[in-house]
């Protein structure tokens, strides 16, 4: 498959790793019309206001939008979870997002930088290491979402159709199994 | 299950969630919000820019907490705050405010002439200044989870951050083609731990992400910066000592992520009013060159 990543800011260079370790080629995606001919999308971590901003200035707002309500696969990684929630609370005043998961995301749910941290979770059946970087937690999903691992009582990774987003990093990890998941799982 | 903060991976993944983006030097709440609406990806909570620093001289110390509390509650992005070299005790007080990240900072007065604080000491990630790969790695030994080039703070003139960025890279590209057994007399040499050698001999990059600072004041000098391969950029006394702060916050932020792009970086350039005014760098002498500061 082709994987596309926005490469507006944040970890993007990870998740291209990631993509090509798992035996798929990857782009960076900075312009609406990269966007035609990949297979699926990924959103990185990152800063959410950032990356919302530097998508409306450069036109790709309303086009990844599009993307996303036509059945493209996205799998968005904490910055990108907080994007693809239809709702957030603790954000930027007024701050948008792309949304098509029907759940409700806090941001910097766990706190500032001093309580970020890393511990097992059982995500899909499996276990991996989750890494947590002023990450958002969902606060509650409609009935059409999937919860696919939790922490302290919150879900931390979902699914709605062909939208998958995760509170943690496993871009930082070098395990490869969570973006397995998204490429086997959700892309096929 | 059992949970780690303030690993390794938790500072050091902090600071690649900044990459790509601008980090903007604030002394307010509204500098702050005009910083967080014009696509930061954080803020250097501060109360004097270094080109004030330069101008009203005297003792520059880590900030009022009242101001960077203030701050904190105004923006949803990563909040930092700078310590004096060597100062632990306000590193420790920076931390229990919940500071999202630590520069161990030249720009401020040092404290110890002669030792940096051990920052693995703390759970919260520090990022300090290198002017060539000995110094940067010294300070990841001493558990600097980010590393910027230190450049000349307060100046508007781009040149030392250049210098500091070739001085970095060529030396990293240099280790990559030395034999194993030459890498012993390059640790010697650049003062720096043989293992941390040895890791970026063999993957040719720092263990850490890697910004540039000092003299950073267009949105031109800020995709300078990136196409000589930094990480991201500090941009300090550029935009709030420039006429339109504002627009020249977010054309910087443009320029940062479309680096690679003349025609973005051309409409980036256009119409943001005066630039800093600026010093030329030859003309400070060289014992008030703040890079001249850290060991």
């Amino acid at each position: 498959m082709k994987i596309g990543v926005l490469a507006l800011q944040g970890d993007f260079r990870e998740h291209i790793a990631a993509s090509e370790n798992s035996g798929h080629s990857a782009v960076a995606i900075r312009r609406a019309s990269e966007l035609e001919d990949i297979d699926a999308l990924i959103l990185p971590g990152g800063e959410s206001t950032t990356i919302a901003l530097l998508a409306k200035t450069f036109e790709l707002f309303h086009p990844i939008r599009e993307k996303i309500s036509t059945g493209l696969p996205v799998y968005g990684s904490c910055a990108g979870m907080i994007l693809l929630a239809d709702r957030i609370v603790g954000g930027a005043e007024g701050q948008e997002t792309f949304g098509g998961i029907d759940m409700t995301v806090r941001r910097n749910a766990f706190g500032r930088q001093v309580e970020s941290f890393e511990g097992e979770i059982d995500f899909a059946g499996k276990k991996v290491n989750g890494v947590f970087i002023r990450a958002p937690w969902v606060e509650e999903v409609g009935s059409s979402v999937e919860v696919l691992a939790t922490t302290a009582g919150h879900p931390v990774a979902v699914r709605q159709g062909k939208l998958f987003a995760t509170s943690f990093h496993p871009e930082l990890t070098g395990d490869l199994s969570v973006h397995q998941y998204f490429f086997e799982e959700i892309c096929r | 299950m059992s949970e780690a903060t303030g690993t390794a991976r938790v500072k050091r993944g902090m600071a690649e969630m900044l990459k790509g983006g601008v980090i903007m030097d604030v002394v307010n709440v509204e500098q702050a919000k005009i910083a967080e609406d014009a696509g930061a990806c954080a803020v250097m909570a501060l109360e004097r820019v270094p080109a004030d620093i330069r101008a009203q001289g005297g003792v520059a110390r880590m900030s009022d907490p009242d101001m960077i509390q203030k701050i904190q509650a105004a923006v949803s992005i990563p909040v930092m705050a700078k310590v004096r070299i060597g100062h632990f005790v306000e590193a420790q007080i920076i931390e229990s405010l919940e500071v999202d990240y630590i520069d161990e900072s030249e720009v401020l007065t040092p404290a110890d002439f002669t030792n940096h604080i051990d920052k693995w000491n703390f759970k919260i990630p520090f990022v300090c200044g290198a002017t060539n790969l000995g110094e940067a790695l010294r300070r990841i030994n001493e558990g600097a989870a980010m590393i910027r080039s230190k450049g000349e703070a307060g100046t508007g003139d781009v040149s030392n951050a250049m210098t500091h960025m070739r001085t970095i890279g060529s030396e990293i590209r240099r280790l990559t083609s030395m034999r194993e057994d030459e890498l012993y007399v390059a640790a010697k040499e650049m003062q720096a731990p043989f293992a941390l050698v040895q890791e970026v001999a063999q993957t040719g990059k720092l263990p850490v992400v890697l910004f540039t600072a000092g003299g950073i004041a267009t949105p031109a000098d800020a995709a300078l910066m990136m196409q000589m391969g930094a990480d991201g950029v500090f941009v300090g006394s550029g935009i709030f000592k420039s006429g339109n702060p504002a627009a020249r916050a977010a054309a910087c932020v443009k320029a940062t992520t479309f680096f690679n792009d003349p025609k973005v970086l051309a409409e980036a350039s256009r119409g943001l009013g005066e630039a800093m005014v600026g010093i030329n760098v030859a003309d400070i002498p060289v014992p008030h060159r703040l890079a001249e500061r850290g060991w």
